[in-house]
């Protein structure tokens, strides 16, 4: 998948660096570890700086950070490129990431995933020409019940079919909102789609 | 102490034993890739699995403390499936290009699979392919054969203390890697050729150009720093293929420097291999030995020994300054120095001149003092050992000098003698450091005695050492470190002017001024040859460097792998350097040279074996009797001449791979300066 | 079944707000002072009572688990680390704690802490899972701004505090040293062991690891007793359990159960049934993805915990159900898991980071039977090479789930590789 292999040198930029803002958030995340144990903070920093740099880590964000944390580089990148959340090359402004793995391949995975190939043009690992969307198939995002699904950003969209997966895309597109969660009406949550089983009575305990 | 039975026999083994150090005490050999016992454990590789009683599933026994009442198997059948089951997936995606890998040979997966290996694969699938890496001129890297036991990684992080090397990304897809296109920008780098237990690194130099089995191992000593790192040299007919460390734990223990390690390729070029005559044009002319001993006589005919010096160079031997100090003193000849860098060493009280803590008392000190050297370039084994006894913590290292990139945490106290002056006498916080350490020390190098107030420096640093307790009845920490690994046997032979003698300062002024008419260079490359004047200059040694460009006569003389040969390193350790391949052309060893030059001058020196040049060598100096032994020097304070006045002690190497004659001939060695030394940003330094 | 009074998750699935004033009206955070007060000894004595096991997947002990952790500090400080690193495939339950019921995840946190006397709770949490995170931060927030946790907890006289820490991706986080590598900013590349965490865990502290679940039900156990708690079940499988049912239901959901409930009965009575019905089924994967899968004689009779499954050859795991109907291409959908596998692999010791790729690679081969029979021997020997050879347990549920597919349908392997054969002859 493109987005775990190094963006090619003309794509990375000379430097990178906090904004303020940022550096506040980086600066909340260091303070929750022990003195000495600032390396702690090297996912949630390299979070912040993916969402500064537009949803992708250049290798200048990734020094940066070791830097700031005073941890060799090579440490950093072998976080950068351990995790998956990571993108090491940029993506899509919705970065679609459809769960392919067993519980939500039985019910239709390969389905959203072809429709979104098919509607947008791409395959995966691949963005769109106008650079709207980037869409990969992911391994299981915890949401199983709710199959199948897919992560847009940090956003779950679940009970999905092949036309619900288009009817979202057209909308994120159009910059329609977007309801979070289940696509199914009849569904809260986890509950299943009947309407729950248990905890009809919920307060009497 | 734990008692553990294992393959049915009892023993009993240290607190913090493995098992797999257990195992091996009790005689059961257990295969492994990742372990390595001066690597922090993995246990990654899984192939020194065992069975242990009580437990559902083997243990590997490389990261297993031994425990009382533990029951041990290591040759059942499950043991034996379990190392089977490693040893095919460790080759499912190992290519079997053994035959044109560089490894073949000396491969512990090739070992291990005949052991543990099936005869045919079932892999049916595609194997891996990984892309080759950048890792800098000295190592080649073959990345798809990498079974990923980190044993590189591990080494850089801990013992090189220069943290380039990672595992990127995960699962069957993780790389061995640097980042940023970088090399390994460590004086260590090679030791991971060694490490690696496949082909996945291997020696760049060295690619393709021999077999191990073609080649003659000949153990021997490195002479490239003061350290005396054991060695082994591997040659095929009359050249050197490569040069390998040699376990010695009081020493390197299995380290080496790269310049130790990769510069032998300079022993092919350059060199001398017949003597050479400045003819009337000024022109080197191609000589026999006979026409240019006649040339020497000749010019020696009537000469007032005292209008004769001879100077020893770094990388000469004890028997060659053996005959060439006899050789002076029959010419009645006062002016004699084996102090190329006029660094202000007393050579009559031994323990001012020795790493007297010793290398491997590094790890008993509990404080350090630097002054004036950067042991990282000086001498990377003892600079490793500095870094180990940091590693084990409680070590507080102060330095006075440049602020050089150091692989340990050190405060940085000041750049010269002021700093010096402050702590001797108590006035500088640093003191205190000191006043609380039981085990002292300090490393005093050529930066802060090569120079003017030398002297002055060395009473300091003495006054130092008594003033803060840096000398007990089982403890000296004051320390010497030498670049020269011919100096401290130069010392110890008394290569030191005699009365009314010169320095060689003194005798490079004099010939300058024409007060001497005779210049003997023993290997001397390093002093200022412009300044030489009409001087008739005699060079004996090995490579055509500074030396030989400036000399009347050139008499050619033999590289340390071509001789045997004493050197004493920097602790005073007398070490024996032996002869892999003989010297090219007419090069002869060294002290026969001298020797033969002795008797056409009139003088024949008293010896004609080397059993009779090494009997005088050790009348001279007995401890040299007692090879890889170190005679404790007694102390008593230097008092120091002169004023304490010098600028800031300046590094006295300025580019680690080239410090000599040999690394100056290495095209390796300028690879590396290109890539390492000259680089913008490794020329400014950074701070520690 | 289980009647509503005797859940513990009231808000299971969000109809009422996670705040801390709905969560206080659902009975979170009442007298906790007075659960601290009973002291260290007493807590854990209760928490052995009620029979709790860890609800991550390996069901060890939790009063047990606590009990190791050391009584008086040699200096170290300890730690709780809560383990929400939620990404075993069919496992979807610890979201739902997070995102609707965080505070009984905060006091537990707070409860457990006490008892093993840590000085901070770091809840480790699957990147993935981001509003799950902000949903448990500002839980945080509240507790701390309402003083039950922080400087003199609920003013206990303790001082404990809970920081949140977000996952990148990596399903191997979810073993517990590896977590641990994690959250001190490394790779998770699962630690040997021993020393084990409550000796030396996070930055070489006693440190104990538990699944949110296991935190989350803390509280309830100790105000409603051990006995209450150990009523429900069976022997040694006592409590309640929040079970996720995914796959080929009509109604895929979340429900907490009775421990010990018959997985016919979970199916049928919250799941809607077996899509097509019961004998539609083709086999279960009981316990999230590393568990090996039963085929339907089986499930007719199993009861869901863990001595029965194990018993089953099988697993309770984290209690994550994945039905399959006889649509399903079981091969396929194994294959799937294997891939899943190889793709979390960290990739450190050797018969993991080979095996997982090699099974995955002949699993793809035999879905359209592209294989000689010999080969499904070959991979049954292979997950045995990987499965118990490995440090940490991935190894293990690569191979389980490969395992369970040869155990039970052989059969179907051969009869792909003949057809295929017939084909090309």
């Amino acid at each position: 998948m493109s987005a775990r292999d190094f963006a090619p040198d003309d794509l990375q930029p000379e430097t990178f660096a906090f904004s303020d803002e940022t550096m506040t958030a980086a600066r909340t995340h260091i303070a929750k570890y022990p003195p000495g144990r600032q390396q702690s903070a090297v996912i949630p920093l390299l979070d912040l700086a993916q969402r500064q740099h537009g949803g992708w880590l250049p290798k200048a964000a990734i020094v940066y950070v070791a830097e700031l944390l005073e941890i060799p580089d090579i440490r950093a990148f072998e976080v950068a490129t351990f995790y998956t959340m990571f993108n090491l090359a940029p993506v899509g402004r919705h970065f679609v990431q459809v769960c392919r793995t067993t519980p939500c391949w039985l019910r239709g995975s390969d389905d959203l995933t072809h429709a979104c190939q098919k509607h947008l043009g791409v395959g995966l690992g691949e963005t769109t020409d106008d650079g709207e969307f980037t869409v990969i198939e992911v391994e299981c995002l915890g949401a199983c019940v709710n199959a199948p699904m897919v992560q847009i950003n940090d956003d779950f969209y679940e009970d999905l079919s092949a036309e619900k997966m288009v009817e979202l895309l057209d909308a994120l597109k159009a910059g329609r909102e977007v309801k979070m969660g289940s696509q199914d009406p009849r569904r809260q949550t986890s509950a299943p789609a009947t309407g729950p089983t248990t905890l009809v009575a919920t307060g009497e305990v | 102490m734990p008692t553990l039975t294992i393959d049915g026999q009892e023993i009993t083994v240290e607190p913090g034993t493995t098992l797999l150090q257990a195992c091996e005490e009790a005689g059961s050999e257990i295969p492994r890739f990742c372990y390595h016992e001066r690597l922090s454990i993995a246990g990654n590789c899984r192939m020194c699995l065992v069975e242990m009683e009580k437990s559902p599933k083997p243990v590997a026994s490389c990261a297993m403390p031994a425990a009382d009442g533990m029951v041990i198997h290591t040759n059942t059948e499950s043991v034996k499936k379990a190392r089977e089951g490693v040893m095919e997936f460790l080759l499912i995606n190992h290519p079997l290009d053994c035959p044109i890998c560089d490894q073949g040979g000396e491969c512990d997966l090739q070992d291990q699979a005949m052991a543990y290996g099936r005869d045919s694969s079932r892999f049916a699938e595609n194997k891996r392919a990984v892309e080759g890496k950048d890792f800098g001129p000295l190592i080649k890297t073959f990345m798809t054969r990498c079974i990923h036991c980190t044993r590189c990684v591990r080494f850089m992080e801990e013992v090189a203390g220069a943290p380039d090397l990672g595992g990127l990304y995960r699962g069957e897809d993780m790389e061995i890697a640097t980042v940023l296109e970088k090399g390994l920008d460590s004086e260590l780098s090679g030791n991971i050729i060694d490490l690696c237990p496949v082909g996945a690194l291997t020696s760049q130099p060295y690619a393709f150009n021999a077999r191990s089995w073609e080649l003659r191992f000949t153990e021997s000593v490195d002479v490239l720093d003061a350290a005396g790192s054991n060695i082994r040299v591997d040659a095929r007919g009359r050249q050197v293929m490569r040069v390998l460390p040699r376990l010695n734990e009081d020493v390197n223990e299995e380290w080496l420097g790269d310049k130790s390690r990769f510069a032998y390729d300079g022993l092919l070029r350059q060199r001398l291999d017949r003597p050479y005559l400045r003819d009337a044009n000024g022109k080197l002319q191609p000589a026999s030995w006979e026409q240019a001993f006649a040339a020497i006589a000749d010019r020696a005919k009537g000469m007032d020994g005292r209008r004769f010096g001879a100077i020893a160079g770094d990388l000469v031997d004890c028997e060659s300054m053996t005959a060439l100090k006899d050789l002076t003193d029959a010419l009645g000849s006062p002016h004699i120095d084996c102090r190329q860098d006029g660094a202000k060493l007393n050579a009559s009280q031994r323990a001012s001149y020795l790493f007297n803590t010793t290398i491997a008392g590094i790890e008993d000190a509990d404080t350090c003092l630097l002054i004036g050297t950067n042991p990282r370039w000086e001498a990377p084994v003892i600079n490793q050992r500095i870094r180990k006894r940091w590693l084990m913590g409680g070590f507080a290292i102060g330095v006075i000098g440049e602020q050089r990139e150091l692989t340990y945490r050190a405060d940085y106290l000041g750049a010269g003698p002021a700093t010096l002056a402050e702590i001797a006498d108590g006035q500088h916080a640093f003191g205190n450091v000191l006043e609380a350490a039981e085990r002292p020390m300090l490393i005093l190098g050529m930066g802060a005695l090569a120079r003017e107030d030398g002297d002055a420096v060395l009473g300091a640093a003495s006054k130092i050492a008594e003033r803060y307790g840096f000398i007990g009845d089982d403890w000296n920490g004051f320390n010497v470190l030498h670049t020269a690994a011919a100096r401290v046997g130069g010392l110890d032979l008394g290569l030191v002017p005699g009365d009314g003698g010169l320095d060689t300062a003194g005798m490079v002024a004099a010939a300058g001024r024409g007060e001497l008419d005779m210049l003997y260079l023993l290997g001397a490359d390093e002093i200022d040859m412009s300044a030489l004047g009409q001087c008739f200059v005699i060079y004996q040694g090995h490579h055509g460097d500074a030396g030989a460009h400036r000399a009347d006569v050139i008499l050619p003389g033999a590289a340390y792998t071509e001789k045997s040969a004493t050197y004493v390193n920097t602790e005073g350790r007398a070490q024996r350097g032996r002869l892999a391949v003989f010297p090219p052309g007419d090069a002869r060893e060294d002290w026969t040279i001298v020797r033969a030059l002795s008797a056409v001058l009139g003088h024949a020196l008293p010896y004609d074996t080397l059993d009779a040049v090494r009997a005088r060598m050790t009348s001279l100096s007995p401890h040299m009797i007692e090879r890889n032994q170190i005679a404790r020097a007694a102390w008593e304070l230097i008092e120091g001449q002169g004023r304490l006045d010098g600028p800031a002690f300046a590094t006295p190497i300025a580019n680690y791979y080239m410090t000599d004659p040999i690394s100056r001939a290495s095209e390796t060695m300028a690879d590396c300066t290109a890539s390492f030394v000259s680089r913008p940003e490794a020329l400014t330094g950074t701070d520690a | 079944m289980l009647s509503d009074k005797d859940r513990i998750f009231t808000n299971l699935y969000g109809f009422e707000g996670p705040d801390l004033a709905s969560a206080k009206a659902r009975g979170d955070w009442d007298g906790t002072r007075f659960l601290l007060a009973r002291g260290r000894d007493k807590i854990i004595e209760e928490m052995k009572n009620s029979g709790l096991r860890g609800r991550g997947g390996a069901g060890f002990p939790t009063g047990l688990k606590w009990s190791f952790m050391p009584k008086e500090s040699d200096g170290r400080p300890s730690y709780l680390v809560v383990n929400a690193d939620e990404s075993e495939p069919g496992t979807c339950k610890d979201r739902d704690m997070m995102r609707h019921e965080p505070h009984k995840l905060i006091e537990g946190c707070l409860v457990a802490g006490y008892a093993m006397n840590a000085i901070a709770a770091y809840i480790y949490v699957r990147g993935e899972f981001y509003h799950e995170a902000m949903a448990v931060q500002r839980a945080i927030d509240e507790a701390y701004e309402a003083n039950l946790i922080g400087k003199n907890a609920c003013g206990s006289g303790y001082d404990f505090d809970v920081y949140l820490h977000r996952g990148a991706g990596a399903y191997i986080c979810g073993e517990e040293t590896a977590l641990l590598e994690s959250l001190e900013g490394k790779k998770g590349q699962p630690r040997l062991k021993p020393p084990f965490p409550a000796n030396a865990g996070l930055y070489g502290c006693p440190t104990t690891v538990n699944n949110v679940e296991t935190i989350a039900v803390g509280p309830t156990i100790l105000r409603r007793g051990a006995s209450w708690f150990a009523s429900i079940g069976r022997e040694n499988n006592t409590g309640t359990k929040v079970f996720c049912i995914s796959g080929h239901v009509e109604h895929p959901c979340n429900v907490e159960e009775a421990m010990s409930i018959p997985l016919r009965e979970l199916i049928d009575r919250h799941a809607g049934g077996v899509r097509g019905g019961w004998d539609n089924l083709l086999a279960v994967i009981p316990g999230g993805s590393s568990v090996p899968c039963l085929p339907k004689q089986i499930c007719d009779n199993q009861l869901m915990d863990f001595d029965a499954l194990r018993d089953a050859q099988s697993g309770l795991g984290t209690a994550a159900v994945i039905v399959m109907d006889k649509s399903t291409d079981i091969v396929a959908a194994i294959s799937r898991l294997s891939h899943f596998y190889k793709h979390e692999s960290c990739g450190q010791c050797t018969p993991c980071r080979e095996g997982t790729g090699w099974m995955w690679r002949v699993m793809e081969r035999l879905i359209d039977g592209r294989a000689e029979i010999e080969e499904i021997d070959l991979l049954e020997q292979v997950s045995r090479q990987v499965e118990g050879h490995t440090i940490c347990a991935l190894g293990d549920a690569a191979a389980w789930p490969v395992q369970g597919l040869i155990r039970h349908f052989r059969p179907e392997l051969e009869r792909r590789i003949l057809e295929r054969k017939k084909q090309a002859a």
